[in-house]
């Protein structure tokens, strides 16, 4: 092995190490000082002070929001798994090889497609008078109020995670040794249950960190609680950019971020444990 | 092909067309509203819905006489290829240690390379307006640039992380028994080989940049993107321009994806090392 270090090896490792530091470690730990400053005539001034998380902690409204985002989040994130299991089973087991690419390409074109653009599009179909409403109407139902509800924020966090659920739970769908399958039929293992006992374990992995994914994407969102579910129910990040964007009220803006990062941790932990639970490596 | 075959002993006609209807279901949702923002942005009714109106440019004109549209696409160009230049550097430079070098501390290494992605934007975008704030690199293009580059670095560093490793190790350490210098290995045979990845990776990191809304709204101040110009299209006036705006742009990352596809996969099949330099 050569020496590790030498001004050849430094000139491509260093770069990035120096950028990630500075731009992003840095402006995260800059968040936990920040939490601590306090605000007086509209100016921000360093301090070390936890009124900021009195302040926040003590207001009712943010624990409602706190509820609202982690249950909706959750939602979000077992209706996402739930409905694209059937559809990248589907794409693994019953496509095939090029049927299969072309899915997979096809599902990586809306991570370049504007998100923005998307749920605004997503109001043209809900509104009152909007596409889904007037095909109602021509069977005689409705209008019914679409926009601005849970319903259509859970659309939007749809819309933003279930590309990327399926993406995920077909990365290892497709690596299941095929042989366990054709073991468990062969045991007479009727269709369901080679699903639920042979299938489903093995891809534990992959299909909880989609999970997990859907859950942190729909967190942190601001776009779809907004726009399609009109601001209301509150969440997290609605309360973030209200309070950033109005007033100088910085600091606790950092206050939530940080109870977001968090709960984030909290619950990717928790979700890596469960995924690797009772395996050895 | 064999696997699916052997599957075959409990196959059941009705399930295999019921999935399949399944998937088309799965897709219709994702590319529905993709697909409404086409076709709404050629039409001409101010509050889009069916039936359609008759076909117009008239979004398309909007957009194109608003100067503020044309600086937020000169902003976002701007900004975008130069993140995917020093995206894609930085990127290169990470791939290419994890690739050679062993080292203390790597797992923290490339945790750093890699989980920026995974912060939600919202606290991304607050932490770097705070910060950027502080050290007075707020309110302008190159605080988006550098916010940008944060997350875009992983995406190149993974995509050309992929083609090192598809490489024979033996073949830098051939280069530096020939006499070439670890410089000259780099030069003829490294980067030859990754070639069609950095490229391919550049292209990716500028489609993020140019669809990226909620740092860039945090942090730009006066200097709007075009995706926060769109944001405050959806805040204001809810108007069809969104559509002509969307599919503009749609059309323009799509090329460069395609662009880095045809890189990776038509060009990555053959490996040339040093012949055509």
């Amino acid at each position: 092995m050569r020496r590790p270090i030498s001004l050849y090896g430094l000139t491509f490792s260093l770069p990035l190490l120096v950028w990630q530091v500075l731009f992003f470690v840095f402006p995260l730990v800059f968040l936990i000082a920040l939490s601590f400053w306090t605000v007086k005539n509209f100016r921000m001034q360093p301090d070390f002070d936890s009124v900021n998380w009195a302040t926040m902690y003590g207001r009712s409204i943010f624990w409602k929001a706190y509820g609202t985002t982690f249950a909706m989040a959750a939602a979000a994130s077992a209706l996402a798994s739930a409905l694209a299991f059937p559809c990248s089973y589907a794409i693994s087991f019953k496509l095939s090889d090029t049927a299969r690419r072309w899915a997979v390409f096809l599902m990586v074109i809306p991570f370049f497609t504007s998100y923005l653009v998307r749920v605004y599009s997503w109001q043209i179909f809900l509104s009152d008078a909007g596409i889904i409403n007037v095909m109602l109407g021509w069977v005689g139902l409705g209008p019914y109020a679409l926009l601005n509800t849970v319903g259509a924020t859970i659309i939007g966090y749809l819309t933003l995670t279930f590309p990327l659920v399926v993406l995920l739970q077909l990365f290892s769908l497709v690596f299941i040794d095929r042989t366990l399958i054709e073991a468990a039929h062969n045991l007479r293992c009727g269709r369901l249950r080679t699903v639920f006992t042979v299938v489903i374990p093995s891809a534990r992995v992959g299909l909880v960190v989609a999970a997990l994914f859907a859950f942190i994407l729909s967190f942190g969102d601001f776009v779809s609680p907004i726009y399609l579910g009109g601001g209301d129910p509150t969440t997290l990040s609605i309360l973030i950019t209200d309070t950033t964007k109005s007033g100088q009220q910085w600091p606790r803006a950092a206050v939530i971020a940080l109870t977001m990062i968090g709960t984030l941790l909290v619950v990717a932990f928790a979700a890596v444990r469960f995924a690797y639970k009772g395996r050895t490596k | 092909m064999s696997a699916t075959d052997t599957a075959n002993i409990n196959r059941n006609r009705a399930i295999d067309v019921a999935l399949k209807v399944y998937i088309v279901l799965g897709y219709a949702f994702v590319f529905a509203p993709i697909a409404a923002s086409f076709v709404f942005s050629f039409n001409s009714d101010r509050f889009p819905s069916i039936p359609l109106g008759h076909f117009s440019l008239e979004w398309y004109q909007a957009v194109a006489s608003d100067p503020l549209v044309w600086q937020g696409l000169r902003n976002t160009l701007f900004v975008g290829v130069t993140v995917g230049i020093v995206a894609t550097a930085l990127g290169f430079g990470a791939a290419y240690t994890d690739y050679r070098y062993r080292f203390f501390g790597k797992q923290i290494y490339l945790a750093l390379a890699l989980l920026p992605p995974t912060i939600p934007v919202i606290i991304l975008g607050l932490a770097m307006l705070a910060y950027l704030s502080r050290i007075n690199l707020s309110g302008n293009a190159l605080s988006v640039i550098i916010a940008h580059v944060v997350i875009c670095a992983p995406f190149a560093m993974a995509i050309i992380r992929l083609r090192l490793s598809q490489m024979d190790p033996d073949l830098e350490a051939a280069a530096w028994n020939l006499g070439a210098s670890e410089w000259a290995a780099m030069r003829h045979v490294i980067v030859p080989f990754a070639k069609p990845a950095i490229l391919g990776a550049l292209f990716i990191t500028m489609a993020v940049s140019f669809d990226e809304f909620a740092i860039a709204w945090f942090v730009s101040g006066l200097n709007e993107t075009l995706p926060v110009k769109v944001l405050g299209f959806l805040q204001g006036q809810v108007s069809p321009r969104i559509n002509a705006i969307g599919t503009f742009v749609f059309v323009t990352s799509m090329s460069l994806v395609i662009l880095a596809q045809l890189l990776l996969t038509g060009r990555g099949q053959k490996a040339r090392p040093a012949a055509d330099e």
